[in-house]
Parts: structure tokens; C-alpha cells; sequence
């Protein structure tokens, strides 16, 4: 990737901007492994990252369904596939889908939504990513040293995380507090961004809904996170210095322990899809040439499960003990979650009605994650309801209904918006033959994967084991042979994202003809985003005006561009 | 691909121009700096971080007081003398940071600096009182769960009074005359000023619930 000339896109007689001030950082490939301040750069290191650890959480999930494919434990060893399982939970969720779909996206496109040149703190930025990769080392490493890495799921719930080997706990937790960090890092500095850095004349109203995301997403992060740093400082007390917080046997309470631990980890779910909201809000509108339906409700929508999503943990632990009126307290907040949801998913349904919809490689994934994301919100709502979920606690339901809303809502997600933005990451496009032969892969194998785990969960399969009786053998294989596709499905990406790089068709500054402000700039774009003053987007939605012209109102007022007749 | 295909040249360049258009009223900010505007409002979100990690530890601390029973001759009863003490240092001292704010405004290096200085003293005394305090308790950090708790949570605030003083020090060396912080630039001031009520705030209902409750 290079950066593009500015004098490319500099019109005729205007004078040459100032250098810019990062003049200090290394140029080309090497601004990505590089202590780098600019957003963008920020942003794909966070992006490609992210993607390494996906393949090593891959891999990982490789190793459960080969040991899966047959009841007994043949495979691995036991507590090997303890250890697999919680690296590939840990690695899934706190090293791929949080940096990628908050600090990768965010950081390369929210100080565009905003007009601005960077976010509003880049040293903070560049210290948020880099204490990702020692994280990760860290975690991994966890894997070769005596004990091995920790074997209590990514959860980490005690008693067993205090009687399983120390060493690798400790790294475990070490490592998640790294993330912590960082990722709170990034919750002030996206909230700092939206709320103070926005371009004079831009209200909050007419921010792209990735925006409101992002800021719904990073209040989250900031309040809840913190609970679950000081709840593992805690677990760490219990392990090196064998204080009894969480420890029955020295007098402490578990419980306390899951209600901490819920506090962030429920949020948590939020934190990776609310990200996938915003993005699908920007991606659908494009493709599907109209207006996103219903942008105040959608903006109230987000707020609705900020709020909710904060007083909904207990629905983890219905089988925890929690007395009644706890329980019905938590079911009924958790059913509530389903309106502001079900408000955002028919908003979608209604962008896309009646729309003209170009059914490329974006839009695919985009639409198949409304899909799996209404049947992983279904489930979801079933297991908010006691007697149902005291049935299928801890079984495959829960399972399959989590990689439901995570992978097949905001992983799919992520890959439509590499189809969507990697056109203005690089100037080139993806090839679309490939792209829908990695989304017919993808869709076929994780369905494959995924579905019979909730056949498998009410039958009573339970969770986080490596042996299981023989009578679910058949649905097991049958979700194993969807993971090997979804493996497979990698290889179509892998060699699209690398060869595109360098043989893609140029795709020029605005491939999609979209209105939002990442798109007025050049592919990829300068460093200090627009040559010269930033766009004033009030109508980031105008799609699909009666006379099929794309207006564009900027600070002059003025018709800006119009897009092609068709 | 339809008419959805990638936008012809023509169409884009328009934009650039148009785009370049209305640099006349440009505004810019500094292109990678910390925004200054924005400094102060990011080190209030962060303290609203730290306060949830200490309101973990408060509903921690409360409902295992609720819940979990202490094994016999444990109890919770606290001295409350030299605790009391310390509140009323803390308090002091955040006046005091406050009178410091005031000189640097008015361009008073040297009351700035005096009240500093004696903010910082005050915060050192807090600490040296709380060891007093941890070195004549009758209990350790494994002896029961309130003990656990009891440590866990003034150690934590503890550390945030370290800091504050360190923070505190800084900003006196950097309050001298020509130095970096001044009537002009008051950020580092008012940043370790924000985060020292932080500290006294959370002191109060620690305070509160730790040895009064």
C-alpha cells in the first residue's frame, strides 16, 4: 500500500499544504510496524493484527472440532483441549473481534465522520494498539511454559481458576488486563473524538450511525471495564497471594465473582456487536442506493442498549443460585433488550425494501448477517427465560446461539467492511469472484457449524468438555465438516486481500459513489485526510433523491457532486 | 457489476475541487497533537473508569459484608481515630490544591508553588498515616475476608494517593517561573487538581463504608 501523491488530487492553482507534522515517521510499509500517530495507520494496524490472531483463534477452534468429530478423547490431550479451548475464546474475543471492530474501523473512520484530521488523542491511540501484540505474546506464551496456559474458559470462573496450574492463569490475566487497558484507552479517545473534535457546523444528529455506535459502544467500555479489571486484580490475589475473595474454602464467595465478572463480560457482547451495528448502518444505505430508515430511532435504539445492556448480566447466572425476584428481574431487562434490537433490525429490513441493491461481496455478508443475527437474537431471547435456560445452561445451546451474534453477526460484519472500505484502504478493489466464493464458504460452513450445536445443546450435550456420549456423534461431525469449510473459506480471502494489493483494479476515490466523508478524499487518503478544508456532510443518507441525484451540502451551501444518472 | 461500478473519474475529481473549494475557511486542527480542548474532558472520562474499578470493589466489599459470615473472634470494627485524621488531611489538602490553582491564575508563581507544596505534604501525611495504621492493625492480608477486603481497597485508593503526590510534585517543578505550566497553560494543574478530588472524593465514601458503616 502506498500512500497516495497529494499532488494527485491537489486542483490546479491551489498552494501546497505544509508538510505535515509526522514528518518524523518512517514512510511505506514500515509506518505499520512503527510507533505511527495517524489514525489510519492505527486503524490497519489494529485491522491486519486482529486478522492474525483471527487465523491463530481458527486454528484453535480447528483443534476442538477434530477433537469433537469423535466421542472419546483421541485427539489431544485432556487438559490440552482445556487449554485450547480458553486461548481460543480469549484470542477470539479480546484479540480479534474488540480491537478489530472498535479500535480497527473506529480509528480508521470515525475522525473522518467527524471532520478531523486525527482522533483526539493519537499518542494514546498508538500506546492503546501497541499494548495489543505483548498481550497476545504473553497469552501464547502461556501455552509453552510449565503448566501450560490457563484452563478455566475464557470466563475464569473460581474456584477452578484458582485450583487449575497457577502460572498460566496469572499470564492469562496479565494478558487480559493488557487488553483492558487498552481497550479503555480507546473508549476515551473515541468518546473524546465524537464529543469535542467534531467539524464546526456538524451536529450530532447528522453523524453517521457508525458514530453513535462507537459512542454507545465506548461509554460501555469505559464504564464496565474497569469492574472487570479490578474483579481479575482481585482473582489474582486469590492465586499468588492466597487471599479467599472468591475461594469457599478460605470463606469467600464466588458468586460475587460471576456478578463481577458478568458486569463487563455481559456489556461485553454488546461492545462487539454494537461496532457491527454501526458498520451495517454505513454499508446497506450504499449498496442499496436509498437513505437509512429511521436514523433517530436507530440513534435511540443504541442509546436503549447502552442502557439496558449495563443491568442485564444476572441472565448468565440463572443456575448461580440468584434468588427469584433477581431472576425475574433479569429476565424481564433482557426481554426489554429485544425492542430497541427488533427496532434496528426492521430499520434495516426497511433500508433494504425497495431499495436497488448491488449484490456484491459487501452487501452479501451485510444481509446474511441480518440473517444470522435475527436467528441468534431469537435464541437469545429464549435463553433469557428462566425455565428454558435453567434446561440448557451450559449446554451446546449456549454455544451455538453465542457464535450466532458473534460470528455470524459481527465477524460477518467484519468482512463485508473489508469488501466495503478496502477499496479506500488501498485504491484498489477485491475481486468479486472470489469475494462471493469466500461469502458461499463462509455462510455455508458456519451455518453447517453452528445450527446442529443448538439440536445438540437441547439434547443435553453440555459445554466445554472433550468427550460426549456416542448418541450425538453425527451432529457433531456434521458441525465439525462446517468448520473445516469455514476454514477453507479463509483461503478465497487471504489470497483476494494479498493479490488485490497489488493486481486489484484500481478503484479510484469513490468506487461506491458514496456521501460519507471518508469517501470525498482520495484512495488511499493523505495524511491529514483532505487536502484542505474538510467536508461538512449534514446528509450522510441522501441516497435515492426523486430526480436518482446524489446531493451533497457543504459549508457554501452548494450542490457539491452528482452522482451518475442511471 | 451494474451501474454500481466503481464512479468514473470524472465525477470524482469534480468532488476534489469542490472539496478544495471551501478551504478558504479553513479552521484546521494541530494534525496529530493532543487536541488541548479535549484533554481535560478525556482525563474526566478516564477518572470515571478508575471510579467503576473502585465501585467493583465497594459492591465486592458490601455484599460479601451482607453474605459471607466471618469465622469467630473476627470482626469489623476499625480504630477510628488516625482514619479520621486522614480525612480531614485529604480534605484540607484539596482546598489547598485549590488555593494553589488560584495563585497560578493570578500569575503568583510562588504562592502557586507554596500551596503545592503543602498540598503534597498533606498527601504524604495521609500515607504515612495509613501506615501507621497498617502496621498496628491486629489483622494481615489472609487473616479473613473483611481483612482481605480491607487491604485490597486502601491499598488501591493508597496507590491513587501515591501517584497524586508524585503528580503533584511534577506539576510544582513545572509551575516555576518560565517553566511548562503557567497562567497560559494551566492543563497540568488542572489536570493533577481533577484527579486529586478524584482521590479525596473516593477517600470519603471509602470512608464511609469501610470504617462507619
Amino acid at each position: 500500500m502506498t500512500l497516495a501523491n497529494p499532488s494527485d488530487f491537489q486542483p490546479q492553482g491551489q498552494p501546497s499544504p505544509p508538510a505535515p507534522s509526522a514528518g518524523l515517521q518512517p514512510e511505506g510499509w514500515l509506518r505499520y510496524l512503527s510507533f505511527s500517530l495517524d489514525h489510519k495507520v492505527i486503524g490497519l494496524q489494529y485491522l491486519v493484527c486482529g486478522f492474525l490472531f483471527y487465523f491463530l483463534g481458527g486454528a484453535l477452534a480447528g483443534v476442538i472440532r477434530t477433537e469433537l468429530a469423535s466421542p472419546i478423547s483421541d485427539f489431544v490431550a485432556r487438559d490440552t483441549y482445556n487449554q485450547v479451548l480458553t486461548l481460543h475464546g480469549t484470542v477470539m474475543i479480546f484479540l480479534w473481534i474488540v480491537p478489530v471492530v472498535n479500535g480497527g474501523f473506529g480509528n480508521y473512520l470515525i475522525p473522518f465522520y467527524v471532520g478531523a484530521r486525527d482522533m483526539a488523542f493519537p499518542r494514546l491511540n498508538a500506546v492503546a494498539f501497541w499494548l495489543i501484540p505483548p498481550a497476545g505474546l504473553l497469552l501464547i506464551s502461556s501455552y509453552f511454559l510449565q503448566g501450560g496456559a490457563a484452563q478455566s474458559g475464557w470466563t475464569a470462573y473460581p474456584p477452578l481458576s484458582i485450583t487449575t496450574p497457577a502460572l498460566g492463569q496469572v499470564l492469562w490475566i496479565l494478558s487480559v488486563l493488557l487488553l483492558g487497558g487498552s481497550s479503555i484507552f480507546g473508549g476515551i479517545n473515541f468518546i473524546a473524538t465524537i464529543l469535542k473534535l467534531r467539524r464546526p457546523g456538524l451536529k450530532l444528529m447528522q453523524l453517521p450511525m457508525y458514530c453513535w455506535a462507537m459512542l454507545g459502544t465506548s461509554l460501555l467500555v469505559v464504564l464496565s471495564t474497569p469492574v472487570l479489571a479490578g474483579t481479575l486484580i482481585l482473582l489474582s490475589f486469590d492465586i499468588i497471594a492466597h487471599t479467599g475473595f472468591f475461594n469457599p474454602a478460605l470463606g469467600g464467595n464466588v458468586v460475587v465473582y460471576q456478578h463481577l465478572f458478568w458486569f463487563y463480560s455481559h456489556p461485553a457482547v454488546y461492545i462487539m456487536v454494537l461496532p457491527a451495528f454501526g458498520l451495517v448502518s454505513e454499508i446497506l444505505p450504499i449498496h442499496a442506493r436509498k437513505p437509512l430508515f429511521g436514523y433517530t430511532t436507530m440513534v435511540y435504539s443504541i442509546m436503549g442498549i447502552v442502557v439496558l445492556g449495563l443491568v442485564v448480566w444476572a441472565h448468565h447466572m440463572f443456575t448461580s443460585g440468584t434468588p427469584p425476584w433477581m431472576r425475574l428481574f433479569f429476565t424481564i431487562a433482557t426481554a426489554f433488550i429485544a425492542v430497541p434490537t427488533g427496532i434496528k433490525f426492521f430499520n434495516w429490513l426497511a433500508t433494504l425494501w425497495g431499495g436497488k441493491i448491488a449484490l456484491n461481496s459487501a452487501m452479501l455478508f451485510a444481509c446474511a448477517f441480518i440473517v444470522n443475527f435475527v436467528f441468534g437474537g431469537i435464541t437469545g431471547v429464549a435463553l433469557a427465560q428462566v425455565p428454558f435456560d435453567i434446561h440448557v445452561h451450559d449446554t451446546y445451546f449456549v454455544v451455538g446461539h453465542f457464535h450466532y451474534i458473534v460470528y455470524g453477526g459481527t465477524v460477518f460484519v467484519i468482512f463485508s467492511a473489508v469488501y466495503h472500505w478496502y477499496p479506500k484502504f488501498t485504491g484498489r478493489m477485491l475481486n468479486e469472484d472470489l469475494g462471493r466464493l469466500h461469502f458461499l464458504l463462509t455462510f455455508v460452513g458456519f451455518n453447517l457449524c453452528f445450527a446442529p450445536q443448538h439440536w445438540l445443546g437441547l439434547n443435553g450435550m453440555p459445554r466445554r468438555v472433550a468427550e460426549y456420549d456416542p448418541s450425538f456423534t453425527t451432529w457433531n461431525q456434521v458441525s465439525s465438516v462446517g468448520a473445516l469449510l469455514m476454514g477453507l473459506s479463509t483461503l478465497p480471502f487471504l489470497i483476494n486481500v494479498v493479490v488485490s494489493a497489488y493486481r486489484g483494479t484500481i478503484a479510484g476515490d469513490n468506487p461506491w459513489n458514496a456521501l460519507t466523508p471518508e469517501w470525498l478524499t482520495s484512495s488511499p487518503p493523505p495524511v491529514e485526510n483532505w487536502i484542505g478544508e474538510a467536508p461538512l456532510v449534514t446528509h450522510p443518507y441522501g441516497y435515492g433523491t426523486p430526480t436518482d441525484r446524489i446531493d451533497l451540502n457543504v459549508a457554501t451551501g452548494k450542490e457539491l457532486w452528482v452522482g451518475p444518472d442511471r | 457489476m451494474t451501474s454500481l461500478a466503481p464512479g468514473s473519474s470524472d465525477s470524482t475529481s469534480l468532488a476534489a475541487v469542490a472539496v478544495a473549494e471551501t478551504a478558504a475557511d479553513s479552521h484546521g486542527h494541530d494534525q496529530h497533537g493532543e487536541h488541548a480542548d479535549a484533554r481535560l474532558f478525556g482525563l474526566a472520562t478516564f477518572l470515571v473508569a478508575d471510579g467503576m474499578t473502585f465501585a467493583g470493589f465497594f459492591a465486592a466489599y458490601l455484599t460479601f459484608r451482607a453474605v459471607n459470615p466471618l469465622p469467630e473472634g473476627s470482626s469489623y470494627e476499625l480504630e477510628l481515630v488516625l482514619p479520621a485524621i486522614n480525612t480531614v488531611l485529604l480534605l484540607v489538602s484539596s482546598y489547598t490544591f485549590h488555593r494553589a490553582g488560584r495563585g497560578l491564575l493570578r500569575g503568583d508563581h510562588p504562592s502557586c508553588r507554596l500551596w503545592l507544596l503543602v498540598s503534597a505534604a498533606l498527601g504524604a501525611a495521609f500515607l504515612a498515616g495509613q501506615m501507621v495504621e497498617y502496621f498496628n492493625l491486629p489483622f494481615g492480608l489472609t487473616d479473613n475476608l473483611f481483612a482481605s477486603t480491607f487491604y485490597a481497597l486502601t491499598g488501591f485508593h493508597g496507590l491513587h494517593v501515591t501517584l497524586g503526590v508524585i503528580c503533584i510534585l511534577i506539576v510544582w517543578w513545572q509551575a516555576r517561573a518560565g517553566g511548562r505550566v503557567s497562567s497560559a497553560s494551566p492543563f497540568g494543574l488542572e489536570a493533577a487538581e481533577l484527579y486529586w478530588h478524584f482521590v479525596d472524593g473516593i477517600w470519603v465514601i471509602l470512608f464511609g463504608i469501610l470504617y462507619l458503616l
